[in-house]
């Protein structure tokens, strides 16, 4: 059955909306049209996890928030992801509003373009259209993106034109400072020819009782022989329901790796697809979800191979604890042409109680001879003889399981480029699983 | 200095309810090194396993105590913490957690809250004894145990022995799947630990250990049990003339638990 969705916010709105922020036409077109078709279309159906009880309608979509002056004036769960003395490429939102911008001027010298979504549609409208839900998402997939589509209410662009290499990470932060505010950010990265960039995003709420929505789309375009390395940490409150589709491009020679912290409180789907269109392309997606409460969540991260030589490697690392369900769904398709390609994956789930729920489904899809692929699976308890082995050196049961899934989510935190973020989210890590 | 005492009297152990060890009587004292040897399926790692408390291994009857406090009712950390310490025959790996991390908490383990062993006095002590063991420095960043070779989780059991500074150290099969030079490396680690705070249980199927490390005492377990004891002279016994005429001596026909 599908769910019925109030959506409060009507054409007339979105026309008024788009209008005020002074948007091309076509944008404004986009949103009707997508408004019109959500209508119409349905709702997302993630495997194995039935959504039609979560709330996806209680939300408020505008809200401003006002500038940031200064790095030293941020309340402190915000302060702790920035190195405040050296951080000169850093967007930070405060729910809709571009509340602070910095890049360093040998970035933007070079044609480097970071900025938020509203001044690049201003500035830079014809880039944007080209890439804007054109090769990565499209808004009619299904009711939740086309919804996206029609209320998109923030978001980043990054932009690196050819043979640019980008050796400092670009840091954004979405900082929903009101509780009842939605997060419809599109984070749109597009890197050009022999390019390479490192991203990084975290975002954050601090709503524990009030119930919103967060509908995130991100597209990353790595065009011939570019490199994209993101990394992101979302850490939405136990009132947000979540759904943030990521999606990648990569074309002949490129490279999109992709380091994901999950560790939202509330519902969550997560769909992460990369599609390596060119020969040689080649991608890692790794993520790690720590899930407690009575969560429900659902990932999905999918590489799909059309280029010869592509490589793709996916590992997902999943604790859950308390009540808290996960379905992991790994998927790597080989299409027919896509010879010597290599998809390989491993998805590892790590319950902490009896009542905690950990689903993961491997699959392969190949439609290709003359391929490699493999695949991991295991869903259990912290091995008895790793505790053992830890404890007979001295260290307490609390702490060796402490270690054992520190170093379960590793493969995520230690990507992840800035020191800020990486403490953060081991910090976060930390209060999850104590 | 009194020195520390490990006394394991009539220890009985059961494996999914399947009986090893049928009445060990062993005592170890700080300044002394003994060797446990017999052949293969006998119950000696058994024995190493039970005295630390290795999950799998129920002690059915009988008592293990250091320094007349019981081991049995201790967990397996304060097994640990209490002294004992054994160098596995099969360290476990652990993905994520570096080498040096897990050392530096094993030492702070043993050691006050408010008084961790400083940074940099670690680094130091643990690229001195990396050093004296021949060990790759890379290996200090490298994730526990994961990817090592059988050689290399040898050596980095020793030096965990090394820093850890135990007052009775358990030597499983340390020789096991060692080349000789590592053989020579591992017995050179253990011999700078003798001194009269440092008693030491060896357990080995092979005399070759022993050419490098002379044991004060030999024990020869069979069906279960330690079913002679001895100095060094019995284990130079043991590799010129195997374990038969022990068995002969003895009237024993299959040496193994499953007698």
């Amino acid at each position: 059955m599908t769910v019925e969705t109030k959506q409060p916010y009507n054409d007339e709105y979105i026309s008024r909306f788009s209008s005020s922020r002074n948007e091309p036409e076509w944008m404004k077109d986009l949103r009707q049209q997508a408004l019109s078709q959500s209508e119409s279309l349905e709702m997302p159906k993630p495997d194995k996890t039935g959504i039609k009880n979560w709330d996806f309608d209680t939300y408020v979509h505008e809200a401003e928030g006002s500038k940031i002056d200064a790095l030293d004036k941020l309340p402190a769960s915000v302060a702790a992801l920035i190195d405040a003395d050296n951080a000169p490429n850093l967007y930070i939102q405060r729910n809709n509003s571009a509340a602070y911008l910095a890049l360093d001027e040998k970035w933007s010298k070079q044609g480097v373009i970071f900025t938020d979504i509203f001044t690049a549609l201003k500035q830079h409208a014809d880039l944007v259209k080209r890439y804007y839900m054109k090769d990565a998402v499209s808004a009619d997939e299904d009711r939740l993106t086309a919804l996206h589509a029609a209320l998109m209410n923030g978001g980043v662009f990054v932009y690196v034109p050819k043979n640019v290499v980008v050796d400092e990470p670009l840091q954004t932060i979405f900082w929903q400072e009101d509780d009842s505010v939605a997060s419809f950010n599109h984070i749109l990265i597009v890197a050009e020819a022999n390019s390479s960039v490192t991203y990084v995003e975290n975002s954050i709420s601090h709503n524990a009782d009030t119930a919103t929505f967060a509908n995130v789309v991100t597209e990353v375009i790595a065009e011939d022989n570019a490199n994209v390395s993101y990394g992101a940490v979302d850490n939405f409150a136990a009132g947000t329901t979540v759904y943030a589709k990521r999606r990648g491009v990569a074309y002949r020679d490129a490279r999109i790796d992709w380091a994901i912290g999950q560790m939202n409180d509330g519902n969550t789907i997560s769909e992460h697809i990369t599609h390596l269109v060119g020969d040689n392309s080649g991608s890692e997606a790794k993520s790690v979800v720590v899930g407690r409460g009575k969560q429900i969540q659902n990932f999905t991260t999918n590489i799909i191979h059309f280029g010869k030589n592509s490589v793709g490697n996916i590992l997902s690392h999943g604790v859950m604890k308390e009540q808290a369900s996960s379905v992991f769904n790994g998927i790597g398709k080989i299409e027919h042409g896509a010879s010597k390609s290599d998809a390989t994956q491993e998805t590892r789930v790590l319950m902490l109680s009896q009542g905690a729920r950990g689903d993961a489904n491997p699959i392969l899809l190949i439609d290709e001879d003359d391929v490699v692929a493999g695949h991991a699976a295991s869903v259990g308890r912290v091995d008895p003889l790793q505790l053992y082995y830890l404890m007979s050196r001295g260290i307490t049961k609390h702490e060796a399981e402490r270690l054992i899934i520190h170093g379960f989510l590793a493969p995520v935190v230690n990507q992840l480029p800035i020191e800020t973020v990486k403490n953060q989210l081991t910090q976060v890590i930390e209060g999850k699983v104590n | 200095m009194a020195g520390s005492v490990l006394e394991i009297k009539d220890l009985h152990v059961s494996i999914e309810d399947k009986e090893i060890l049928k009445g060990v009587n062993l005592t170890i004292k700080s300044g002394e090194f003994h060797a446990v040897m017999g052949p293969n399926g006998t119950g000696k790692s058994t024995l190493a396993s039970a005295i630390m408390g290795h999950p799998k291994y129920e002690v059915t009857s009988g008592s293990i105590t250091l320094d007349g406090e019981d081991v049995l009712e201790m967990e397996v950390d304060e097994r640990a913490r209490a002294g004992l310490f054994l160098a596995m025959q099969y360290p476990s790996e652990i993905s994520g957690v570096t080498n040096s991390d897990f050392l530096r908490s094993s030492i702070n383990a043993r050691r006050e809250e408010g008084d961790e062993i400083p940074l940099m006095k670690f680094i130091k002590e643990m690229d001195e004894a990396m050093d004296f063991l021949e060990m790759d420095k890379n290996m200090a960043q490298r994730y526990l145990n994961e990817g090592f070779s059988g050689g290399e989780k040898k050596r980095n059991e020793i030096l965990q022995l090394l820093m850890m500074k135990a007052e009775i150290g358990i030597l499983d099969e340390i020789d096991s799947g060692l080349d000789i030079d590592a053989l020579k490396v591992v017995a050179k680690g253990i011999n700078r630990l003798r001194d009269e705070n440092f008693g030491c249980l060896i357990i080995t199927h092979y005399q070759r250990l022993l050419n490098y490390i002379e044991p004060d005492f030999v024990h020869v377990m069979m069906q279960g049990r330690v079913v002679k004891s001895g100095g060094s002279e019995l284990s130079k016994r043991l590799e010129a003339e195997g374990y038969d005429w022990i068995k002969q001596e003895l009237n024993i026909e299959d040496e193994t638990i499953n007698a």
